[in-house]
């Protein structure tokens, strides 16, 4: 309650200069990017064919940082607390998912194709599945270690906490894996009922490649590249986002994760296990962020111990973006976040180089404008 | 409360002192006492995102260097040598970081390394203000030699390369319309914008440039920005994890057919490795070693040594660097009254900055004989492709041939 009046009362402070200063600047930041982008339209250099190849790339890519906002989100909810190493737990993942995938790459001894060749999909599954629970193992551990003991310390002390424990994970696993690269192996998923004639794939002919086909789509007198993969990755994120906001909207966990978003003490005094409840919200999250994980190893395949940052930081500032603690709003976040780092840097001409800086410039101009976010903040509709 | 105040200021001014004094002025002269071991510094690339294994090639080629030379004798009097091997991490904060970790360090002689240019260009800033010599095998980025007084290379800078890159490509593939992207590395940029001079003084085009950011993984748009110019190959300045991923990437916006090609940056396993199927038909420049005995001796010694083919292409630079710290030391070291070797750091300077100018050296790359601002190495640039999993250096391609022909060509 404290931090709540404070910040607002900060703003209220901030209102008449330095406000009017940001909204100004702003606007004029707009205003530029407009005339930059209608600018490159207007001369061809950037037409419909270039946008939705950018809504294509931007999906996938989109998707996945939806996938870990959410455990940013949710946590933030809850505890109000910005787990920063959550990106860690999204290189866990993806890192003991690779053992799991390479495992199932190997050739057996008796010859013949691998499990991964020959039950694709449900190699696939599983290591999801592995990379999930690691996620979520870790995630749990991290809270018992790391959060629970600091739960009534100043905040400053558990957010300086994570970004110790996000290091100790990075180090960790440098020191146990190394720091070479590793590579998810190459999968090809042949769809026999989709066939495709006129473009024949290396692996699987005339059949549709769904993970790694590359087809061309007619647009008008040109044409886009579209990898089914993007698609997919696309649909099983949707998938687990919406069982996420069933679980919390619509279920007795759920019910009572908001209660204790709402106010600990109280929804201890109703009978909820705070403690408990607590743990399920970070394996949630985690579960999805190892979900994000495999997916994204799948899609770029190389595998760090650093690797978690650069997602980390995106899907941060996805959630910041839709709104901390709100959940449809680190979806939308995500997505939107992903479709305007693929197809802004082409629209306004700039290196992509800048795609960061694109990136947050859009976090910094919805600051302005929404400092709770678009969707705004808050884990339950009451707080909205 | 205004005592404990001064206290800690008073500690924290300490510590300041201690980090930033011995980085200001290091004593001219190093004294090992008779019976301690003489300290070179080793600053590789050992972690980072498809680095490591150019670091860990290095610190072979160092080691393997002082398995065929582990001593040094001055005046009669033997001293062990060995390394204080430090990560550099590869970019301009590990760059700093080894800098001031050395530069602290009264008792190391020299330093050999780092191995990226970002890291050379920080590193190198903290070494003029100390005194301490550096002596990198693999950074290559044209600037370096000339901007810092005590910087030496056993390898060519990228102004040859990035030249006998574009006449290779312009002449040998025949090619005229190529897109470049570099990582925004000191090298990376360094090398692209070297090759873009030549290319375009040769009468190609480079139809579209762009630049991507180290660690991100996703960089299929700035490839579909760079399809809209239809280049007939793109060349890369960076490293293997960026490379591999735009090498596969590159399919995903049209560019499937189009050639690939880097530099040394990527000549290392890793990149076969990571980029997998889509290593097979990339195009590869790099420093080559002179076809000598010396070389292929060091070769077999290695795969015996360490029982794996080299990683990277820069352990025989790196043997040499050490060797030239080595003959330094002789050269210049003295016994002083207590038995104790003394070494003068302008002295050493001095004697590495004019290595070989007058008698050029034989080392193992190749003909070692420095020009006085740190360029030791006679360009040599060899061109690979990688077919089979393996890079297969093209035998039949002579950049100095091709140099004359153009030269005819443009005089006619």
């Amino acid at each position: 309650m404290v931090q709540t009046t404070s910040r607002s009362s900060f703003l209220r402070l901030g209102k008449d200069p330095i406000q009017t200063f940001l909204y100004l600047a702003g606007g004029a930041l707009l205003l530029y990017v407009l005339v930059v982008a209608l600018g490159n339209v207007a001369a061809g250099r950037y037409g419909l064919r270039d946008f939705l190849q950018g809504i294509v790339l931007g999906l996938a890519q989109g998707s996945i940082y939806a996938l870990i906002a959410l455990g940013y989100t949710l946590v933030y909810g809850v505890l109000r607390m910005i787990n920063f190493a959550h990106s860690e737990v999204f290189m866990a993942g993806a890192y003991i998912g690779f053992f799991a995938i390479n495992a199932f790459s190997q050739t057996p001894e008796s010859g013949g194709p691998s499990f991964l060749e020959q039950n694709t999909v449900l190699a696939l599954l599983l290591t999801i599945i592995v990379g999930m629970t690691a996620s979520s193992i870790i995630a749990v551990l991290l809270e018992r270690i790391a959060y629970r003991p600091l739960r009534r310390a100043p905040r400053l002390v558990s957010l300086i906490t994570a970004i110790g424990v996000s290091i100790t994970l990075q180090q960790l696993f440098l020191r146990l894996f190394g720091g070479g690269t590793r590579s998810y192996p190459v999968v090809n998923l042949c769809f026999e009922p989709l066939q495709v004639p006129d473009q024949v794939d290396r692996v699987c002919g005339t059949a549709m490649n769904l993970l790694q086909g590359r087809y061309r789509l007619p647009i008008g007198e040109q044409e886009i590249i579209v990898r089914p993969l993007y698609f997919i990755v696309f649909a099983i994120a949707l998938v687990l986002m919406t069982t996420m906001w069933f679980i919390v909207q619509r279920t007795k966990v759920g019910k009572a994760m908001r209660a204790v978003a709402e106010d600990k003490n109280t929804a201890s005094l109703m009978g909820i296990n705070v403690d408990r409840i607590i743990v399920v919200t970070f394996l949630l999250g985690a579960t999805l962020a190892g979900a994000a994980a495999v997916m994204f190893a799948v899609y770029n395949p190389q595998v760090t111990p650093f690797m978690g940052f650069f997602p980390g930081v995106k899907a941060f500032t996805a959630a910041v973006l839709g709104g901390i603690g709100n959940i449809p709003g680190a979806m939308a976040g995500g997505l939107l976040l992903g479709i305007i780092e693929s197809a802004a840097p082409g629209m306004l001409g700039i290196p992509s180089q800048l795609e960061d800086v694109v990136a947050f410039s859009v976090l910094v101009l919805i600051m302005i404008f929404r400092p709770s976010g678009i969707f705004g903040e808050a884990l339950t509709k009451s707080r909205a | 409360m205004l005592r404990t105040i001064s206290r800690k200021a008073l500690v924290i001014l300490a510590l300041v002192a201690l980090v930033v004094l011995p980085t200001m002025a290091q004593e001219d002269l190093i004294v090992v006492e008779a019976g301690d071991d003489v300290v070179i510094g080793l600053a590789a690339v050992l972690s980072g995102e498809g680095l490591a294994p150019i670091g860990e090639d290095i610190v072979r080629g160092a080691e393997l260097a002082l398995v065929v030379r582990p001593t040094v004798t001055v005046g009669e009097v033997e001293f062990n040598v060995v390394f204080d091997v430090q990560d550099d991490l590869c970019s301009a904060e590990g760059g700093q970081a080894v800098g001031n970790y050395f530069a602290a360090q009264p008792a190391v002689i020299g330093v050999v390394g780092p191995t990226c240019s970002s890291a050379c260009n920080a590193a190198s800033t903290i070494f003029d203000q100390a005194g301490m010599a550096s002596i990198s095998a693999s950074c290559t980025s044209p600037v370096l030699a000339q901007d810092f007084e005590t910087f030496s290379r056993t390898v060519p800078s990228d102004a040859a390369q990035g030249a006998d890159a574009a006449i290779f490509i312009f002449d040998y593939l025949g090619l005229s319309r190529i897109a470049t992207i570099h990582d925004g590395s000191a090298y990376g940029e360094g090398l692209v914008n070297v090759l873009t001079e030549a290319f375009t003084a040769l009468g190609g085009e480079v139809v579209a440039a762009d630049a991507v950011t180290v660690g991100d993984t996703d960089f299929r748009s700035t490839l579909d920005g760079i399809a809209a110019g239809a280049p007939e190959l793109i060349f890369f300045g960076g490293f293997p994890a960026e490379a591999a991923r735009l090498a596969e990437q590159r399919a995903d916006a049209g560019l499937g057919e189009v050639i690939f090609m880097g530099a040394d940056g990527i000549k290392t396993t890793e990149f076969i490795s990571l980029a997998g199927e889509v290593a097979e038909g990339v195009y590869i420049s790099s420093p080559a070693a002179a076809s000598t005995d010396a070389a292929a001796e060091f070769l077999a010694a290695y795969v015996e040594e360490f029982g794996i083919e080299p990683t990277g292409p820069y352990n025989t630079n790196t043997a040499d660097a050490v060797n030239m710290f080595l003959d330094a030391i002789e050269a210049v070291g003295v016994i002083n009254d207590d038995g104790n070797l003394e070494i003068s750091r302008a002295a050493l300077l001095e004697y590495l900055l004019a290595y070989g100018s007058e008698e050029p050296v034989d080392g193992i790359t190749g003909v070692l004989s420095c020009n006085g601002d740190g360029e030791c190495l006679a360009p040599l640039i060899s061109f690979a492709i990688v077919e089979g999993g393996e890079f297969v250096t093209l035998e039949d391609v002579n950049v100095m041939d091709m140099e004359e022909e153009t030269e005819e060509e443009t005089e006619e």
